[in-house]
């Protein structure tokens, strides 16, 4: 076991940012630490660094304990989520200075310098001032230079989210081969699941300081813990049924799922776990909005209820349609 | 354990004071302490030629070093503050109107100097011989011929023309409170009019049109006619001796000091109480008394020497003649009213 | 307070300790340099009795409520001619600016007696407006030149946003600019005020004895009669003031630092209605050179005409030897007391931000508070009579090895706590603004904090240390109060040698004392135009403020 948090609990003030936090990150794996704005894990992470004082718990580095090893000993590489690049240094002495800061003799200097550009695929770039580089470019610098010193955790704080979204897909995919490619042991912060799922391999779900779920991506993804981790993980709505022999009965119709053993269960939805069809439950539309890939839907069941759904790209459907509503198990999670 | 960083700072603020402290104080020590050294604190206008200082180095075997301490005032202020730990040996320039304040403070200790039967003992200010008379200066008032000249006025005279309406707004004068001149000229019409009747000189100084300024500096560049500054008024309080430093081309003074109008300031040298070096500071009383120093205090402080037969610089007789019976009051009587007259001339004037 | 719930472990103590030792230089040298000394003197003040005499005096109060009316008379008059002026330089692109820019400041390290005498060519009998104005002449450059720092970054995009919604430009600027200003101009206030409220050589020339301010007075009881509790009695009350307006400036600026976020806006050519204010900016600059080209023409001018002999004069000690020494020995002076100050000063300065930065972003009110007191702290020479202090080394610096009571050490000791204010008024804001996840970023790749302030800190900061150390260095040159009080005549610094001739009768002295006053111009203006060479980048704007 590499990292190992236990009990954490971090103060401002009175109010307690982080709660008996418990993690473990093994060699060569990415955890993410997944939670909505607010929810801690910014200040789990930093206290992990060495940047927060820990009111109590431990977090400790094969098996050492860290309380008595100032962030600059620690060893682990941080990137911040708008990169923090030196200003007054260039792209090439921003990579470098975690070299000269563990005393790498200047001439290995150019040569990992130019490895780890390719690495996040910036050839050239040495020279380059770090005011003229696109957010993209920055945060691949920002990259390199946490990894120059070969770190023994890299730390990443919501590093894409400063990001448009053509380009935080893009990096992501990159930023995953990458890591999976130099086995590199990491934790990622992030508040985005897509994120989350792309890059890590396991999960830890953080609510209120807490951290609610961890496990491994999949299994978080198809099983969120509560109510409140499968809202988190994009359940709009809820609906309990009973299990019988691989098939839920639900009042909004019945779905195969092989997971849940016979008795009662309890299912989050994503809007695509409801898709309109021929038959199933029946509603009316109250509103319709465009989407790249489907039409988000809003459909009133009854007085009271109303779900999120989607149809086709192509359905012509407006606000006061009738439709029909089926269950489709891929935008099923069962809790708990 | 202290951090590096504290070393390093700590380190560094070191050395930049101590490198401060070499480039002005380079010079100060360092030679071989066989002679002694005495500090004589004295005032800013203290200046002696170098050779007279150090013939008298040669002569006694004592190293002479000057600590030049504002004015008059100032000095003996000085002196009152640092009684306990002097920071020096022996003192000159406390004049009679300070020197009360020095002596009750209790700044010099006791000594007749051989010299001074040579004429300082005519202006003595206390029978312990505590102070050492070495030069007397008048403040006078001063005035621009050419410009009564050219307007047909016969030029004043004395204090009560100054009043006269003829003169009205020509008269500029200092302040008793800020400017040595000031206080010498309030002490004047003390001695002229007395007590009582100095507030009703002034109450008509006023009427006329005196102006008064806080400086020696702006009453006698700015205002008055017959210095550089090319003022507009033709009367200024200045000194006896400053159409000396107003010669023009043809050799002779463009200024004139009315010699009726003086009051004189006696300036005086003490033995420190609390120096460690008696005697040596007592030699150096007996340099300043001695002819050797007194024949240079005229050309250099433009004062006229305490000692009886010294030379004076050629010329001095007729643009700087000794006021022959000048205006003073005993140093007592300054003591005890200086600060009640100020005050109340302060609410006269309404400064 | 994070670290009362937590552990506290051996690091964190090695790092509070480390600071604590670090504070500890700028505090002893206070201490030892401003508040022992002050205390000591009023003290006796004290002990003599009568202060309650004094503040039971009418005339007293008196005295007070014409100091704090004239220095705020004066700060509006700095204020409203500062802000034409501040305007053009943050926001007008025309030829000139540049100029202009350094030659506001020149006022700012003139010796207060050559102003002085200045405005009474103009104002023969002196008075309360030439008293008014000359006080607000000396600061201009405290408004302007801060003021412009925040104009220079604001986001005019509030302003069009303004115009937009139908406001008229003057509207638009009361309504939307001045506020967002507000922080700067209460801040530069502040300081103009302290620094009119405890002005001196002005006062005695202008006040022509008959008006009085708490400093003339102070000075007065002090070295000429030796009311040491009139003089206690009356510091008390001039120490109220100051306090209030450091309160007043600080407030000011905390609201400056949560303030929104700024933007750097591009100067560019006036438009229309802007010409209005360029024209006001150029009187006010046209205003603030007029004393300045007298004294040169003065400078070069006899009853016979044209003449260098005051220039040439400089090599010379001035007729019948009014100074000890040359004017350029006098120039030399200066240069190496305001070199040692200005080291002192940037040691001491320097020192005193980084602990007060270093503080705020410590966890923890009590921390917080410290460092708030110590910032106000370093505010305070500023508002203490230099003759206080002065006379306050008498009595105490004796207890001290080498007795530095007599010292020529004391002159720059003297300038460097005039400037220290200063100094750390223009280096903590930028301190503070770096960020602090850039170091950060530099301690999780391996560097020590001592190496955190190298690597980041410096580099990001060092052109407004640099500016600083300038700045410092010409205020240091042009600084009279404390430096005349304590320069030995053997020693005196270029203000010193200027008062000095202008004392003494003559001709060639007057003319000498006008070279050596445009002497120290030059050096002043070559040691700005540098200062702003070096100092200002693109987006750093921020040099010359407080």
């Amino acid at each position: 076991m590499a990292l190992a948090v236990r009990d954490l609990t971090v103060h401002y003030g009175s109010f307690a940012a982080v709660r008996d936090a418990r993690l473990d990150i093994t060699d060569g794996e990415v955890l993410a630490l997944l939670g909505p704005s607010g929810s801690g894990k910014s200040t789990l992470l930093r206290a992990i660094t060495g940047l927060e004082p820990a009111t109590s718990g431990s977090v400790s580095w094969d098996g050492t304990d860290l309380a008595d090893v100032p962030v600059h000993r620690r060893g682990f590489g941080l990137v911040f989520q708008d990169g923090q690049l030196f200003p007054h240094r260039d792209v090439a002495a921003n990579i470098a200075f975690g070299l000269r800061m563990h005393g790498i003799p200047k001439a290995k200097h150019r040569a990992r310098v130019e490895e780890l550009l390719e690495l996040v695929g910036l050839k050239g770039f040495e020279r380059r001032r770090v005011t003229e580089l696109s957010g993209g470019q920055a945060q691949r610098v920002a990259l390199a230079r946490a990894l120059a010193p070969e770190p023994r955790l890299l730390l990443l704080d919501e590093p894409l989210s400063g990001l448009d979204a053509g380009l935080r897909e893009q990096l992501a995919i990159d930023l995953a081969d990458l890591l999976r490619r130099s086995k590199i042991t990491a934790l990622l912060v992030t508040h985005d699941q897509e994120e989350a799922f792309t890059l890590a391999d396991r999960v830890a779900v953080l609510d209120a300081g807490q951290i609610r779920q961890e496990g491994a991506v999949r299994s978080v993804w198809r099983n969120p813990a509560d109510d409140d981790v499968a809202k988190f993980l994009g359940a709009t709505s809820f609906v309990d049924g009973v299990a019988a022999g691989g098939v839920v009965h639900t009042a909004l119709g019945d779905v195969a799922l092989p997971e849940p053993e016979d008795g009662p269960v309890r299912l989050g939805l994503r809007p695509h776990a409801l898709r309109v069809a021929e038959t199933g439950v029946p509603g009316e539309v109250t509103a319709a909005v465009h989407r790249r890939e489907h039409l988000r839907l809003v459909v009133r069941l009854s007085e009271k209820d109303t779900v999120d759904a989607v149809a086709p790209v192509t359905a012509d459907l407006r606000a006061g349609d009738p439709v029909r509503l089926a269950l489709d198990p891929d935008g099923i999670a069962i809790v708990g | 354990m202290i951090p590096r960083t504290a070393r390093t700072v700590l380190g560094l603020a070191t050395v930049t004071v101590l490198a401060s402290a070499c480039s002005l104080s380079g010079g100060s020590g360092g030679d071989a302490q066989q002679t002694p050294t005495v500090t004589l604190v004295t005032h800013d206008s203290f200046v002696a030629p170098q050779d007279v200082l150090d013939a008298f180095q040669r002569q006694s075997g004592i190293k002479l070093k000057i600590l030049k301490s504002g004015d008059a005032g100032e000095l003996t202020n000085k002196l009152v503050l640092t009684k306990a730990n002097p920071i020096g040996d022996v003192a000159f320039g406390v004049d009679n109107t300070f020197a009360s304040r020095a002596l009750g403070e209790g700044v010099f200790q006791a000594y007749t100097s051989p010299e001074a039967d040579r004429g300082p003992q005519r202006y003595s200010v206390d029978s312990q011989h505590r102070l050492s008379a070495v030069d007397v200066g008048d403040v006078c008032v001063n005035i621009d011929p050419a410009y009564f000249a050219s307007k047909h006025l016969p030029e004043p005279k004395t204090y009560d023309d100054l009043a006269d309406p003829k003169y009205k707004d020509l008269t500029v004068a200092e302040s008793p409170a800020t400017a040595s001149p000031g206080l010498a000229f309030l002490l004047g019409t003390v001695a002229k009019y007395g007590e009582q009747g100095w507030h009703d000189y002034w109450a008509k100084l006023k009427a006329n049109g005196v102006k008064v300024d806080s400086g020696w500096e702006e009453a006698y560049t700015k205002d008055f006619s017959g210095s550089s500054g090319k003022g507009p008024r033709p009367i200024v309080i200045s000194y006896a001796s400053s159409p000396a430093a107003e010669i023009g081309d043809d050799g002779k003074p463009r200024t004139k000091a009315l010699l009726d109008t003086c009051f004189r300031q006696i300036e005086y040298a003490g033995v420190l109480a609390g120096t460690k070096q008696v005697p040596q500071a007592q030699k150096v009383v007996d340099f300043l008394l001695s002819q050797q120093f007194q024949t240079t205090v005229a050309a250099n402080m433009y004062v006229y020497p305490a000692r009886e037969g010294v030379d004076l610089p050629a010329g001095w007789a007729a643009a700087a003649p000794l006021p022959q019976d000048p205006a003073t009051l005993p140093a007592d009587q300054i003591q005890a009213g200086r600060e009640k007259w100020i005050g109340e001339w302060r609410s006269l004037m309404g400064a | 307070m994070a670290l009362a719930h937590g552990r506290v472990t051996p690091a964190q103590t090695a790092r509070t300790a480390g600071l604590a030792l670090l504070g500890l230089l700028p505090v002893a040298f206070l201490v030892v340099f401003f508040a022992w000394p002050v205390v000591a003197i009023l003290g006796r003040g004290f002990s003599a009795g009568g202060v309650d005499t004094v503040l039971a005096d009418a005339q007293t109060w008196q005295l007070a409520a014409f100091t704090l009316v004239s220095a705020a008379a004066s700060t509006v008059v700095a204020v409203v001619a500062g802000l034409p002026v501040a305007y053009v330089l943050a926001r007008v692109k025309l030829p000139g600016v540049g100029l202009a820019r350094t030659l506001v400041l020149v006022p700012f390290v003139l010796p207060t007696v050559v102003v002085g005498l200045a405005f009474r060519a103009l104002w023969p009998d002196g008075g309360v407006l030439p008293l008014v104005l000359a006080n607000a002449f000396f600061n201009v450059a405290v408004v302007a030149r801060t003021v412009a720092g925040l104009w220079s970054h604001l986001d005019p995009r509030a302003t069009e946003a303004a115009r937009a919604l139908g406001a008229s430009p003057w509207r638009a600027f009361r309504t939307v600019t001045l506020p967002a200003l507000g922080p700067a101009v209460a801040s530069a206030a502040a300081v103009v005020f302290l620094f009119c409220a405890t002005s001196f050589g002005v006062v005695l020339i202008l006040g022509g004895g008959r008006y009085r301010t708490l400093e003339t007075e102070i000075y007065l009881r002090t070295v000429d009669l030796l009311d040491l509790s009139g003089a206690a009695a009356l510091s008390l009350i001039q120490f109220a003031a100051v306090l209030a307006a450091l309160g007043l400036g600080a407030i000011a600026r905390r609201r400056r630092e949560n303030a929104v976020k700024l933007k750097q806006s591009t100067p560019r050519r006036p438009r229309k209605g802007e010409w209005w204010t360029v024209g006001a900016a150029a009187v006010v600059i046209a205003l603030l050179m007029t004393p300045i080209v007298a004294l040169l023409l003065e400078s070069v001018s006899t009853p016979d005409g044209w003449s260098l002999a005051g220039f040439r004069a400089l090599a010379s000690t001035g007729t019948d030897d009014a100074l000890q020494v040359s004017g350029w020995v006098a120039a030399k002076n200066s240069l190496a007391a305001a070199t040692d100050a200005t080291l002192l000063a940037m040691t001491v300065g320097v020192l005193a931000s980084v602990v007060l930065v270093a503080l705020r972003r410590a966890p923890g009110r009590l921390a917080r508070g410290m460092g708030e007191t110590m910032d106000a702290a370093l505010m305070l020479p500023l508002g203490v009579s230099a003759v206080t202090v002065g006379f306050g080394y008498l009595v105490t610096l004796d207890a001290l090895p080498g007795d530095l009571r007599t010292s020529p050490l004391l002159v720059p000791l003297a300038q460097a706590l005039v400037i220290i204010p200063l100094v750390v008024r223009m280096i903590l804001p930028v301190l503070r603004a770096v960020d602090v996840r850039l170091r950060q970023a530099a301690s999780t790749l391996g560097a020590s904090p001592a190496r955190v302030w190298r690597e980041i800190d410096l580099p990001l900061t060092a052109r407004s240390l640099v500016a600083a150390a300038g700045f410092g260095y010409v205020v240091a040159l042009g600084e009279f109060g404390a430096t005349s009080f304590l320069a030995r005549p053997d020693a005196p610094t270029l203000p010193v040698a200027v008062a000095t001739l202008i004392s003494r009768p003559g001709e060639l002295n007057n003319q000498m004392a006008y070279a050596a006053c445009a002497l120290l111009m030059v050096v002043t203006v070559v040691a700005v135009a540098l200062i702003d060479r070096f100092g200002s980048v693109r987006g750093h704007g921020t040099v010359g403020e407080f």
